[in-house]
């Protein structure tokens, strides 16, 4: 599966879709292909408001239990609460319909701190 | 599998009850109305033979240490000497009831106190409490114990824990239930804990560090010295997991290396069994500075009489029952009488040498991602053995050589871990069977992947979805009508 070009990385396996002041916000492919089957997504309420780099929630699998962190600071405006019921999602479609949360953002330029897919591919690579 | 249920609607009877000697009541006489039960209750009525064969059926299916190797990683789950239940089973012992006047149950009341002491003097703590009933319990206890020593002091801005990432699992969760923030501390290239970043995150909201020594990856944590010495000049405290005290049992003792408080796992280290055959016991070990804040009731000896010390002062409080798994405590307490400091230090000294004996010989066949001479365990990866298959096949086929997996996934820090840790209790002959069937499955992932796939074989039970187990869990049973 490929790492779209428009999306932004973080080293800890996220990736945010950053539209105006909105960013979509999921866990890679690759993240998913470590944990294995995921069984249980908790995402953080709408409204909480979290710094870049904040724990967001926990994606848990057969194997571990991960926290998902913040790529980028804001107000969470939305959750996808379509995983409560088919976490799964996150394994079949995890850079579409496995998105976790959408966050209004409170500095967008707080992405130029992220990775481009090819700077990400390059880390994966190497783990 | 048959479960009991499944015979219920036989009619046979265990026993047949005596003529009663007192007038029958009915039960609506007895007992009120709203509390009597409607339906029948699901009893299955069967004889005294159905029963003791079905459970013996059952127990057959079971692995336990008896049956064979048991490698699980950080559980230290080694040989339970038969001359240990002997010992609890004693009627003195086994019959007390723990309510009884402390006069009458003096004999047991000097196990406990005896007992204490000799954990003080195998880790060179000032005194320990025997309360708490396994390891994550202890944790807890200790880490009330940081908090109630930083009120007392009245600095309550201490409201962090450090921790590895190379710490038990239960460790971030025992500091977060207590009220405390966790910040992880990341490990360096060489598995031990990275200096500069536990400097870097040491100030004066830090309450303690908890660190398991040896960690996770088996690994000895050189520069314990440093560590405690930077932690101490901060003001915060050291908290050791001994869950791995095994590695250096009767060679270092914590309490030299700077530990604060250090709890045991008297079911690992001490022999007493675990892992369905607990109860276990997790005594915590305290500095002197913490010594007034330990669980009531304490055991004292006055003038020859051993009593039960209720005196709250500034302790913590009760931390369980009566005083704690006390069955636990004697099988414990046999063990280390049996093997005295001799046989304490030799008990370590092989364990380890197993760890490396095997680590040695399969990180020829399997990654070894922290090569280093390591403690009483080691952890392997199962990345790159061939292609799409994972740890967990390895661990699965491993039940079709007839012997326990050893952890897998753990610790996070290894993708595709395999933590193994043999014990002292194990021959070399037995060691050498257990790296043999490692490196069939290694051939055999390459030239038969599904035999791995499709593994356990010969198991009562084959591969379970644990997937959908996980996403869909029925937790009752679905009786049939």
């Amino acid at each position: 599966m490929g790492y779209p070009a428009e999306y932004r990385y973080t080293k800890e396996h996220e990736w945010v879709d950053l539209d105006g002041t909105r960013a979509k916000v999921g866990i890679t492919d690759h993240a998913q292909s470590e944990l294995g089957d995921v069984v249980f997504v908790e995402l953080p309420a709408v409204g909480t408001t979290v710094n870049q780099g904040d724990t967001l929630g926990t994606v848990e699998s057969v194997k571990a239990v991960s926290d998902v962190f913040a790529p980028i600071g804001g107000k969470v405006v939305e959750v996808n609460s379509e995983l409560e019921s088919s976490p799964e999602t996150i394994n079949t479609d995890p850079h579409g319909a496995g998105w976790l949360v959408m966050i209004e953002v409170s500095d967008p330029s707080q992405v130029d701190s992220l990775l481009d897919s090819a700077a990400y591919e390059r880390i994966i690579a190497e783990e | 599998m048959r479960t009991i249920f499944d015979y219920r609607k036989r009619n046979g009877t265990g026993g047949i009850l005596p003529e009663l000697d007192v007038p029958a009541k009915k039960t609506t006489d007895l007992i009120p109305q709203d509390l009597i039960r409607q339906d029948k209750p699901r009893i299955p009525n069967l004889s005294e033979p159905e029963v003791v064969r079905h459970y013996t059926a059952l127990s057959k299916l079971n692995y336990g240490v008896d049956d064979g190797l048991y490698p699980l990683g950080s559980c230290t789950m080694k040989y339970n000497p038969k001359v240990n239940e002997d010992v609890a089973h004693l009627p003195g012992f086994a019959s007390i009831h723990p309510a009884v006047d402390p006069e009458l149950a003096q004999g047991s009341l000097s196990v406990v106190h005896k007992m204490s002491r000799l954990l003080c003097g195998i880790t060179g703590m000032a005194d320990v409490t025997l309360q708490p009933a396994a390891g994550a319990h202890g944790e807890i206890t200790g880490m009330f114990l940081l908090k109630r020593y930083f009120e007392a002091r009245g600095e309550t801005q201490r409201t962090r824990i450090l921790l590895p990432d190379s710490a038990h699992g239960t460790n971030p969760a025992s500091a977060a239930t207590a009220g405390f923030s966790v910040t992880e501390i990341r490990s360096g290239a060489d598995g031990l804990v990275d200096l500069n970043a536990l400097s870097g995150e040491l100030d004066e909201t830090v309450a303690g560090v908890m660190l398991t020594v040896p960690n996770t990856l088996g690994i000895f944590e050189e520069n314990i010295m440093k560590i405690t010495a930077m932690v101490h000049a901060t003001g915060g405290l050291c908290y050791f997991d001994g869950a791995n005290l095994n590695a250096f049992l009767g060679h270092a003792r914590p309490g030299d290396m700077g530990a604060d408080v250090f709890h045991f796992n008297l079911h690992k280290t001490m022999s007493a069994p675990h892992g369905g055959g607990g109860p276990g016991s997790g005594p915590v070990a305290v500095s002197e500075a913490l010594v007034p804040f330990l669980p009531v009731p304490r055991v004292r000896l006055d003038r020859g009489r051993y009593y039960l010390d209720w005196e709250k002062g500034q302790s913590i409080g009760s931390m369980h029952s009566f005083y704690g798994n006390f069955g636990v405590f004697l099988k414990a307490y046999t063990y280390i009488l049996t093997l005295g400091d001799e046989g304490l230090y030799e008990a370590g000294e092989n364990a380890v040498l197993n760890a490396n004996y095997l680590q040695e010989r399969l990180k020829k066949t399997y990654r070894l991602p922290y090569d280093r001479l390591c403690k009483h365990e080691f952890v392997l990866t199962g990345k790159g053995i061939a292609d799409g298959i994972s740890t967990l096949d390895i661990a699965k086929r491993l039940i079709d050589y007839g012997f326990h997996p050893p952890t897998i996934y753990f610790p996070l820090i290894v993708h595709e871990a395999l933590m193994i840790e043999p014990t002292e209790t194990e021959s070399r002959e037995t060691l050498d069977r257990f790296a043999e069937a490692l490196e069939k499955i290694a051939s055999e992932a390459q030239e038969n992947p599904d035999l791995l796939h499709n593994a356990p074989h010969t198991a009562p039970v084959r591969r379970l979805d644990q997937t959908r187990a996980a996403r869909n869990p029925i937790l009752t049973y679905p009786f049939g009508d």
